[in-house]
């Protein structure tokens, strides 16, 4: 119940925002009759109006996980970012390595399994990639060797 | 006898030794990853779009191998619905039923052997109905006008947010969550940058791969953890495998009547595979009565939702070839396939490019054909695989997503996108909120608004003109009944629940 009422509301507030960007939209000499304008607004419009039928009518709640679960996808979401931004200056291999011996470890806590996955998965990876499909990788940062 | 002569086109070019190596290799790779746990066709189908996009193939040879995997994938469901009580995506959940049951009878060999086969029948007539019915649909679609698109997109949101999702309201807002991110960009008809925010990196549009991505593998991700990936191991053993013929000759009417009623659900725009295993289930089980013995491990159960979900995943692609408007997930994807390659979907790619629909259609049966092949015999390989450990799996899907977003632009920015969908995705399916809508809102939302202002124009603002055709308002009354009708019918459409140890 509360689950969706609060998803309704945040989801209300989103789309009347983004109406309110909507109306923002620059219109160019060359308009239509309908214009940049209508139909982000007529979406904005169903979403809020489907928001408010949520918040009035809420399904039963999920098994939402323990906040220890919480924790842990916080920290995977972290990884994934700093995966994102490691990827163009550290190349491929250490930061595949890394990310992946973490993710392995959040699904089964076994440090030695984790980390043999994450180097295992990163070079025969970069090898598949590399070699097999011909795709431009950067395996180590420039200069190492 | 234009078909014949169609296809033996199509098989021309289907049948050079690379195309067929390429479908051989599909199917192999499609199976895998529809019978890996948390790898459902339309996950694998999207990875594995952007690798293809940076391997430099052709249009035709792109799509042979993404058509290969995706009817690959279809099959490979059933090997976890079987085994593992764990259906690979949607449509699966009907198999594991009957299959799973039957497997712990120690007939695991058998169900698989018997699902492969109807997988066969089902497929195989499906793509014979595309056949005949694409054309004479594409010829009717030059009807079509502006007024008549944005009625039929309506219909796709509306027919799956009713009959794919349990709550109307929310299956309206996801469609609403992907219209609202396609129009980000800079407009069409204008030329002036909307909703980026400033950000220039948003001027380009939110990239329909990025999202799937994120959406469909990068979510699962995050499925695992919460899990910790248990309930991926296997229960049941699988001993002798052998051709089950007393059943198949038993089941073969039930094929039939399963493979018709699934190819009919399939076309249903926005309606595809799940509604088509469920209703083929669901006659079969009434036919057959109580004495039947559905839910209880019997083969009719087994061969009716698989037979039917191969055929509607024929019949999804009808809608999908003749009017750009996808029938379900996987189609969707498929959909994001085809714009990737810069081919339109519609009735003008059966006159401009024969050779990609007929090509398409003759590596349909020829995938079949391999399958079926491939499948009874090395079912035991396939087997294998499924004791990948998710520990091992889940990373390696993610670390194959992110090289392949990243080969796309080569910007982080898409790879934060990507993360940011995928926490989006958590979300929306903890809520039970269908992202399937959320695709097809990001993929088709350009076209819908088009429409819309293209009929605008047309009529010069007169908004009546959205209802001139009997065709439109045919497809209007259509697309409100198919919302509406679902919440009557609750009752009726039930999913029956999982069977649980």
């Amino acid at each position: 119940m509360a689950s969706d009422r609060i998803f309704g509301l945040v989801m209300l507030f989103l789309a009347l925002a983004y109406m309110a960007s909507a109306t923002q939209i620059q219109t160019s000499f060359l308009a239509d009759p309908v214009g940049p304008r209508a139909f982000p607004l007529l979406v904005g419009g169903v979403a809020a109006l489907s928001s408010l039928v949520i918040m009035l009518r809420p399904d039963p709640d999920p098994d939402w996980p323990v906040a220890r679960t919480f924790l842990s996808l916080g920290l995977a979401v972290v990884v994934l970012v700093a995966y994102a931004y490691a990827l163009k200056p550290l190349g491929f291999v250490i930061p595949t390595a890394i990310a992946a011996g973490i993710l392995s470890y959040q699904i089964s806590p076994r440090p030695l399994a984790a980390a043999l996955a994450g180097i295992g998965l990163s070079l025969g990876l970069f090898v598949l990639f590399k070699f097999a499909l011909g795709l431009s990788l950067i395996g180590l940062p420039k200069g190492w060797f | 006898m234009d078909i014949l002569s169609n296809l033996a086109m199509g098989f021309g070019i289907a049948l050079s030794p690379f195309t067929l190596m390429l479908a051989v290799a599909g199917c192999f790779l499609g199976t895998i990853i529809g019978a890996l746990p948390g790898l459902g066709p339309s996950n694998g189908v999207a990875i594995l779009i952007p690798l293809t996009f940076t391997m430099g193939l052709d249009a035709t040879s792109a799509l042979v191998l993404m058509t290969a995997v995706y009817y690959g994938a279809m099959y490979g469901g059933r090997i976890s619905s079987i085994l593992l009580n764990i259906p690979g995506d949607e449509p699966a959940l009907m198999t594991t039923l009957d299959g799973y049951p039957m497997a712990k009878e120690g007939r695991a060999g058998d169900a698989l052997v018997l699902s492969g086969v109807a997988s066969f029948v089902g497929a195989f007539l499906a793509t014979i109905g595309l056949m005949l019915l694409a054309p004479m649909l594409a010829r009717v679609a030059f009807y079509f006008g502006p007024a008549e698109y944005f009625a039929l997109y309506l219909l796709a949101f509306c027919t799956l947010g009713g009959m794919a999702s349990n709550n109307q309201a929310k299956a309206a807002l996801a469609s609403c969550i992907g219209l609202a991110i396609a129009m980000i960009g800079v407009d069409n008809n204008s030329g002036m940058p909307r909703l980026t925010y400033g950000n220039m990196h948003l001027m380009d549009g939110v990239d329909f791969l990025v999202a799937i991505v994120g959406l469909f593998a990068i979510a699962e991700v995050f499925f695992f953890i919460e899990s910790h990936g248990k309930g991926s191991s296997i229960g049941v053993k699988l001993d002798k495998v052998g051709i089950p013929w007393k059943d198949i000759m038993a089941t073969k009417w039930t094929m039939l009547r399963a493979s018709g009623v699934g190819f009919v659900a399939g076309i249903l725009p926005g309606a595809g595979a799940s509604l088509g295993s469920f209703l083929a289930y669901m006659s079969e089980k009434s036919l057959a009565g109580d004495k039947g013995g559905f839910g209880t491990g019997v083969p009719k159960g087994v061969a009716a939702p698989e037979a039917g979900n191969n055929a509607a995943a024929g019949g999804a692609l009808v809608p999908m070839l003749t009017l750009g408007v996808p029938g379900s997930g996987t189609t969707a994807v498929l959909l994001a396939l085809l714009m990737t390659l810069n081919i339109t979907p519609g009735p003008t790619l059966f006159t401009d490019r024969p050779e990609v629909v007929w090509g398409l259609i003759a590596s349909l049966l020829i995938a079949n054909i391999v399958l079926l092949l491939m499948n009874v015999p090395m079912v035991k390989i396939f087997v294998k695989i499924l004791m990948v450990p998710a520990w091992v799996l889940l990373p390696g899907v993610t670390m194959i997503s992110f090289v392949g977003i990243y080969s796309l632009s080569g910007s982080y920015f898409d790879l934060l996108l990507m993360v940011g969908f995928g926490v989006l995705g958590y979300v929306l399916r903890k809520l039970d909120v269908p992202t399937v809508p959320v695709i097809l809102g990001i993929l088709l939302g350009g076209n819908m608004e088009n429409a819309l202002r293209r009929a605008m124009v047309l009529s010069d603002g007169d908004a009546l003109f959205l209802w001139s055709s009997p065709i439109a308002i045919g497809l209007w009354i259509f697309a409100i009944a198919g919302f509406v009708a679902p919440m009557f019918m609750r009752g009726l459409l039930r999913k029956p629940q999982r069977i649980t140890d």
